[in-house]
């Protein structure tokens, strides 16, 4: 589903990832943890290509993302390459990014009926079972500013499932969150992940969610992953000095 | 020296204007409108090419501005009309200007394409302010969901860029009303150009000139009325509800500071 390579990203002097490489097999929930400037958000960000990356590699269902091979050099691919690939991936920011001047249903409608070319109708069938899915059967028609931190999360959660993504990217969904919404935002990422099976990568650092739901714990430090293993082997014996540090942070 | 003010002209250009002065009005009217509309168009494609990631565009938009802002009003009108045939000896634009519908004065023309170009280096920046002023998430949400980034512009970015250009563009639209006076020069008979004849023929040029400028003083007024209605309008759509009449006359007639915020 997606294979890193060597993933390199500079901004300026600074190197930010030096070297990240990541493979999630499809349907895996893969969570990454590591301390605030490690390069989680970056590494997020390059793979739906919102940063282009310096060196290495980003494919996703064998798609090589960002860019075209000519001649064995990698040159970036055209604005609506990279828009093909990227309706492919979802992605949820911390700061929800809702649109503010549509409905929650219209968030949730306005990229398959432009991008996919639905149907209005089709679309809106869609788009309400979608919010129903998360638990907003009422808000439909609610503008974004009207809404809780939590609502405005499970809509731009519906919003990226209204694609049919191969690859659902989640960068810290609720640390933006007060702490008593953060649960109803978790519950729909544990139904997507245990029940609907969606394929995540999940920046976060709710233990009990990703104890819960991943597959595979992944930890970032200073541009590298530095550990990679399964849950109760990650949180019970980390193997790296930095991990078993970072982990006594934050539990 | 009051005295000497005829105030029977001042009362009729006020009360009673004819129709010559009304076909005045009315030019004042349709060449700010046009001139402002080709500016809104002129100061997005600008504003789009400045934002552009070939050099050359960037380059063509800066020097744009660059010129139209730092030359007179009048220098640029004249050269529009003029210029064509003092540098290379042709007629760029002629007497009349044939639109097969409808024909138009040439100098009226030469007016709005003038008086739109200049504008359009200052809406440039109103634009750019406030495409800028958008969350870079939202064009980031836009982008993650597929779009290719004309759509995203347009569907997203812009039109929430609106709310930020439309209280600037509704002052410079103030401004070209105003401005508009100066292609009198270039033989149109508009609002001021009427004024200054009357004054010429007449030798009365207290009660013309104060007449116009009560009459400019109505329009800008009168848009100014305009103007809050379109920015509630916006505001409705920003926030998906309806403002109360309170709310409106307030947002419409006080100071930023002293507006009742509505209630939530
Ligand atoms: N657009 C940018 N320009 C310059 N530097 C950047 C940019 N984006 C991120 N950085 C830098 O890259 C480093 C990694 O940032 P990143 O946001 O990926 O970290 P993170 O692991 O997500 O941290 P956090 O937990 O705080 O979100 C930081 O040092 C940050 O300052
Ligand atoms: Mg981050």
């Amino acid at each position: 589903m997606l294979h890193a390579e060597g993933v390199v990203k500079r901004f300026g002097r600074l190197e930010v990832l030096k070297g990240v490489s990541l493979e999630v097999k499809p349907r895996e929930v893969v969570c990454v943890i590591g301390p605030s400037g490690s390069g989680k958000t970056t590494f997020i960000r390059c793979i739906n290509h919102l940063e282009k990356i310096d060196a290495g590699r980003i494919e996703v269902n064998g798609h090589l993302i960002g860019y075209r091979e000519r001649n064995g050099k990698l040159v970036e691919d055209t604005e609506r390459n990279i828009a093909r690939q990227r309706a492919e991936i979802g992605m949820v920011f911390q700061r929800f990014n809702l649109f503010p001047h549509k409905t929650a249903l219209e968030n949730v409608i306005e990229a398959p009926t432009h991008v996919r070319g639905v149907t209005k109708d089709q679309a809106a069938r869609q788009g309400k079972a979608l919010l129903e899915r998360v638990g907003l059967a009422d808000k439909f028609d609610t503008y974004p500013g009207k809404l809780s931190g939590g609502q405005q999360q499970r809509v731009a959660i519906a919003r990226a499932l209204a694609m049919n993504p191969a690859l659902m990217l989640f960068d810290e969904p609720t640390s933006a969150l007060d702490p008593e919404v953060i649960g109803e935002v978790l519950d729909v990422m544990k139904s997507l992940a245990i029940d609907m099976g969606t394929t995540m990568i999940v920046v976060t650092h709710e233990m009990g969610f990703a104890r819960e739901a991943a597959d595979r714990m992944v930890m970032m430090d200073d541009g590298r992953i530095i550990e990679e293993a399964p849950p109760a082997q990650f949180f019970d014996s980390p193997r790296e000095e930095r991990t078993k540090q970072f982990l006594s942070k934050i539990l | 020296m009051l005295a000497a003010v005829d105030w029977h002209i001042l009362w009729q250009r006020i009360f009673h204007p004819d129709h010559v002065f009304v076909l005045a009005l009315w030019r004042t009217i349709y060449i700010s409108v046009c001139a402002q509309a080709l500016g809104v168009l002129l100061g997005l494609i600008g504003a789009l090419m400045r934002m552009s990631r070939f050099f050359p565009l960037r380059l063509l938009s800066g020097a744009y501005v660059l010129i139209f802002r730092g030359t007179p009003l009048i220098v640029q009108i004249f050269f529009v009309y003029f210029g064509a045939n003092l540098l290379f000896g042709f007629t760029l634009i002629p007497r009349t200007v044939d639109f097969g519908l409808f024909q138009m004065d040439g100098a009226a023309f030469a007016g709005i394409v003038a008086l739109g170009l200049n504008e359009g280096a200052y809406m440039r920046e109103i634009i750019r302010a406030g495409i800028d002023a958008v969350d870079r998430g939202q064009m980031e949400a836009a982008k993650s969901l597929g779009m290719p980034y004309p759509m995203a512009m347009r569907r997203i970015v812009l039109p929430q860029a609106t709310r930020f250009i439309i209280p600037p563009l509704g002052n410079e639209f103030n401004s070209m009303m105003k401005n508009s006076s100066l292609i009198f020069f270039i033989g149109v008979t508009e609002l001021f150009g009427d004024a200054e004849i009357r004054y010429s023929t007449s030798f009365k040029p207290v009660e013309y000139f104060l007449a116009v400028a009560f009459w400019y003083l109505v329009l800008t007024t009168v848009w100014s009325l305009i103007q809050a209605q379109i920015e509630r309008k916006l505001a409705v759509s920003e926030r998906g509800d309806e403002l109360s009449f309170r709310e409106r006359v307030a947002a419409a007639w006080l100071p930023a500071a002293m507006r009742i915020r509505g209630t939530p």
